[in-house]
């Protein structure tokens, strides 16, 4: 087995035996990067050079036995994350060439931890897309099949940890871009409570669902990099000073006795077959690791995408008001005035989706209109976050799929934003209710296509979600395939 | 028809605090440009605001100065418009939840008090500055003020012409400066103010349509527009017309008012709660904490200085124009025991001092101790009062204690009777004709005497030693 093929824990482990280098661990992926990334395309910017040296200064760590817990570990970050003399796009024309003088401080303490950066990677412009199809530097493609799309917006990170061509990877989930591309190619993907971890640093898409959270290859290496993440950051407001417990601990733990929610509203119309007979089989899994299944409702889930679709558009279209060519970023050459420079340098710097979500946005929160849309919403997101509190109070952990379909074809849903934005249907009200979501993978279609099956529990239950997703993991024995590329 | 004008006024007053309003960058004015601009005064990609809480006591000390009710819970919303010195396309200001409301301060007018209301107190970030380069087709951003706090205080419509709205504007300006929460620099730009005006027919409830004035630096210019602006509106009104609802920029050289902006191209600022901040809860410990540090306002100790002290209400009000001035005069009035004449020194000699300098008590180089000295040397005769104002001079300038200066100058009364009643004896004996003339009736000739006494003793005599010495002696009195 080659090293890019591991986990965390496994190289870790590994490591720390004296067995193997972290050099050695970089020169597998680069390696890895070299033969399949003209496939995939994951990544907008490689980190070749610093993650080398980044390797041998671990190794040296790891030597004295100074080592962090992500010590010589290869890991691949969302363009969203600034990163400190190391451009970063979002994806995006707008920010083509911005170089950032500051490290986010999920990097920081990804840094700290000892991890080694092999690059920043592809994703929807501005986090907008459910398929990384958005992206200015062209779409990634799903490894289980080159020919469809590995989801988004953080398709570039979930690939790329599927692919092999880094560890684990880092992503961002407003309504579900990190649980529906981790579903789609067949990896764990976390999205924790909001406020669990900072998102100073994070290029803000919708700020009051933005969160951050890991890709890895299962639920242990995730509780490993959620201890590195999660924590207050006194430069992020939202963020709570809340105690961070020892991930790890909840792995391994059964859950008799439990009871998993399964909120009726969620197996709909629409739902592709093979994905309902897989989440079906997940419930039998759980069952037989001693939890019991409880029906539940969740009676306002059929406005999640309506009231998502008004909220995160209308805080994109401040947040994004910035890149106005003034600063920094790309800028239209040959403006007569200000307001010409202004349209000029948004109308050729941003995409087509993002020029939508501003429009949407914008409109949301006009004069005369504001009441209607944006006011109403947000009435509807706080009947929405109760739907979960009344839930939680009679289970555990909800049980859902993650995406209503496997991955599809590049292009397939492209002109039809409408069906783009219902692969969110069942990942979107995490977000709008604040509460951690993960999804790890249940099965695969007849095609050899991942499915996933999403896990949530209560605020700031992160542990609880990870025993449940650990415990599955261990029941469900999902015959451990790789992508043939 | 008679017209009365409605008036409303919008403060903006920035705040002494030391950090800004978001982030830790020195709000220190006149730094050399964008040296005090971080990431996140410069609007970069994923960099969050963080509140200041000396923003929130400052505007709390402004809002219990001003009888405003405290909202428990505040919050702040995004005001977004595009500009180039606004790097986040959005200001982070207050608009639905305000944190002070329902306020109200006396101004004096024409002998009588008016109350005039303040709707609501607000906490917001300053935006940058543009610098046109005037040889060039270029402009040039300067960031360091984005960011610097600033309150908000918006009047009810309750002002009725200009010379009430300046009234009204210097109580707001004593009281901030007084509060030491604002600098009060109108030039450069610390306390600035917009108004809205409308007239409606004398007598009738329903307000007329309003237009906003801005670009108003000063308290003249605020007074000059707003006559300016009830007049044209007048002039309009009276011909028939009406007065369109925009927004007009006050144009300083040549004294008029000018639209800017029509109610079309007015902006939708699209205002919505902004997620990055969390409301901010003011709870009783805070709020008390802050009340402690309240100081005794200048129309308080005014009214004070005037019962306490027996001055009138005109000294008062000079010696309370600032609090530095005002805790100079009640030090002096400490040391020396006298209040009225300590006011006499203070808006005689050394506002006159300072203002030939244009300079603030904090810079006088006398010292309360040292004028204190000086009223007590004339108190006890050892000067007269016309020595005393050239002592007063020199210690202006030099700073010495006066008796050094009266010794070094030789200028200490000259008290002494035995040696007084022989000089006059001496001028009566050389000026016969005069002493005939003063027996005679001409009362007059007093004065020569007297002059001819000071002139022998180059001034230095007690002026009414020799008064009471001369009417003596010249009376035949022995």
């Amino acid at each position: 087995m080659e090293l890019y093929e591991l986990t965390i824990h496994e190289l870790s482990d590994r490591l720390r035996a004296g067995e193997i280098t972290s050099a050695e661990i970089v020169s597998s992926v680069f390696g890895r990067i070299d033969a399949v990334e003209k496939d995939v395309r994951a990544y907008i910017t490689l980190m070749r050079e610093t993650a080398l040296a980044e390797a041998a200064e671990a190794g040296e760590k790891i030597r004295k036995g100074e080592g962090g817990p992500l010590a010589g570990i290869p890991v691949a970050l969302k363009d969203i994350f600034c990163t400190k003399g190391v451009r970063t796009t979002c994806g995006s024309r707008i920010l083509e060439n911005f170089i950032p003088p500051y490290d986010a401080t999920v990097v920081e303490k990804l840094r700290s931890a000892g991890a080694v950066f092999t690059g920043k990677t592809n994703m929807d412009e501005f986090a907008m897309g459910s398929s990384t199809e958005n992206s200015f530097f062209g779409a990634t493609r799903n490894p289980w099949d080159i020919e469809r799309i590995p989801g988004g917006s953080s398709g570039g990170s979930a690939a790329a940890v599927t692919a092999g061509e880094c560890i684990a990877a880092f992503g961002s989930d407003t309504g579900g871009s990190i649980r529906q591309p981790a579903s789609l190619c067949g990896v764990v993907g976390m999205k924790p409570t909001y406020g669990r971890v900072s998102r100073y640093g994070l290029i803000a898409f919708a700020s009051s669902l933005d969160q951050i959270g890991p890709f890895t290859k299962d639920v242990e290496d995730c509780a490993i990099v959620m201890n590195v993440i999660a924590g207050y950051d006194p430069r992020e407001s939202t963020s709570v000073p809340q105690e961070v417990p020892d991930y790890r601990s909840f792995l391994g733990r059964d859950i008799k006795g439990w009871r998993v929610g399964i909120p009726k509203e969620y197996f709909i119309d629409g739902i592709d077959p093979e994905v309902e007979a897989a989440i079906r089989k997940a419930i039998r899994v759980v069952e037989g690791a001693g939890a019991k299944s409880v029906e539940i409702s969740l009676p306002h889930t059929d406005y999640c995408v309506a009231v998502y679709y008004i909220v995160a558009p209308a805080e994109a279209s401040s947040n994004l008001a910035r890149y106005d060519g003034v600063k920094y970023g790309f800028r239209a050459g040959e403006a007569r005035d200000l307001l010409e420079m202004y349209k000029k340098t948004r109308s050729a710097g941003f995409g087509a989706e993002v020029k939508r979500r501003i429009m949407i946005g914008t409109y949301a929160l006009s004069s005369g209109y504001y009441d209607a849309y944006y006011r109403k919403a947000s009435q509807v997101r706080g009947l929405i976050k109760r739907d979960f509190d009344e839930a939680f109070k009679n289970c555990d952990v909800i049980l859902t799929p993650t995406s209503p379909t496997p991955a599809f074809r590049l292009g397939e849903r492209t002109d039809d934003p409408l069906q783009m934005y219902l692969s969110d249907i069942f990942t979107i009200s995490a977000n709008l209710a604040g509460i951690p979501g993960i999804s790890v993978p249940c099965g695969y279609t007849t095609g050899g296509l991942p499915i996933g099956v999403q896990f949530l529990a209560g605020h700031f239950q992160e542990g609880r979600l990870l025993q449940a997703a650990s415990a599955y993991e261990k029941h469900a024995r999902i015959d451990k395939r790789r992508p043939s590329l | 028809m008679e017209y009365e004008p409605v008036i409303g006024l919008e403060v903006h007053a920035q705040l002494l605090t030391e950090a800004k309003i978001f982030c830790g960058c020195s709000a220190k004015f006149g730094a050399a440009p964008n040296t005090h601009a971080c990431p996140v005064c410069l609007g970069m990609p994923g960099v969050l605001p963080v509140l200041n809480r000396k923003v929130v006591e400052f505007m709390l000390k402004m809002a219990l100065a001003t009888n405003c009710r405290i909202n428990r819970v505040c919050s702040f919303a995004r005001k977004n418009y595009f500009y180039p010195d606004l790097p986040k396309g959005y200001q982070i200001s207050q608009y639905a939840s305000p944190p002070a409301e329902h306020g109200w301060i006396e101004v004096e007018l024409n002998g009588g008090k008016k109350r005039i209301g303040i709707t609501r107190i607000h906490m917001e970030e300053d935006a940058g500055k543009l610098l046109h380069d005037e040889r060039n087709p270029v402009s040039h951003v300067d960031l360091n003020r984005t960011g610097v706090p600033l309150i908000e205080i918006v009047s009810e419509p309750d002002i009725r012409g200009a010379e009430e709205a300046a009234a009204y504007l210097r109580r707001l300006h004593e009281t901030l400066v007084y509060l030491e929460i604002c600098d009060g620099n109108m030039e450069e730009g610390s306390f600035r103010c917009d108004a809205n005006v409308s007239l409606r027919p004398a007598g009738t409830e329903a307000f007329g349509t309003r237009a906003e004035l801005k670009n108003m630096n000063s308290f003249r210019n605020v007074q000059r527009a707003l006559e300016y602006e009830i007049k044209r509106q007048r002039y309009v009104l009276e011909g028939g017309g009406k007065v369109a609802q925009e927004t007009r920029l006050w144009d300083d050289t040549a004294g008029v008012t000018h639209s800017m902006r029509g109610k079309e191209e007015a902006h939708d600022y699209r205002y919505f709660p902004d997620p990055d901040l969390v409301p901010v809860v003011i709870d009783d410990a805070w709020l008390d904490s802050v009340r402690k540090t309240l100081p005794e306002l200048p129309l308080e100790r005014r009214e004070r200085f005037v019962r306490d002290y027996k001055i009138p209400a005109y000294d008062a009000g000079v010696l309370t124009a600032s609090r530095e001035l005002a805790d100079y005069y009640e030090e002096l009035v400490r040391l020396s025991g006298e209040p009225k004449l300590a006011s006499n020194w203070v808006m005689g000699d050394v506002l006159r001092f300072l203002n030939e300098e244009k300079k603030g008590i904090g810079a006088c180089p006398i010292a309360p101790a040292s004028l204190a000295d000086l009223i007590r040397l004339i108190q006890a005769g050892t000067i007269s009062g016309k020595m005393a104002k050239e002592v007063s001079e020199e210690m202006y300038r030099t700073g010495k204690p006066p008796e050094k200066i009266i010794s070094e100058k030789g200028l200490v009364q000259i008290t002494d009777e035995g040696a007084l009643t022989e000089m006059i004896a001496e001028i009566i004996a050389e000026n016969p004709a005069q002493l005939a003339q003063y027996r005679a009736g001409k009362e007059k000739v007093f004065g020569f005497f007297v002059g001819q006494a000071m002139k022998a003793t180059q001034g230095k005599a007690n002026p009414q030693l020799i008064n009471d010495l001369l009417k003596k002696m010249l009376a035949g009195d022995k």
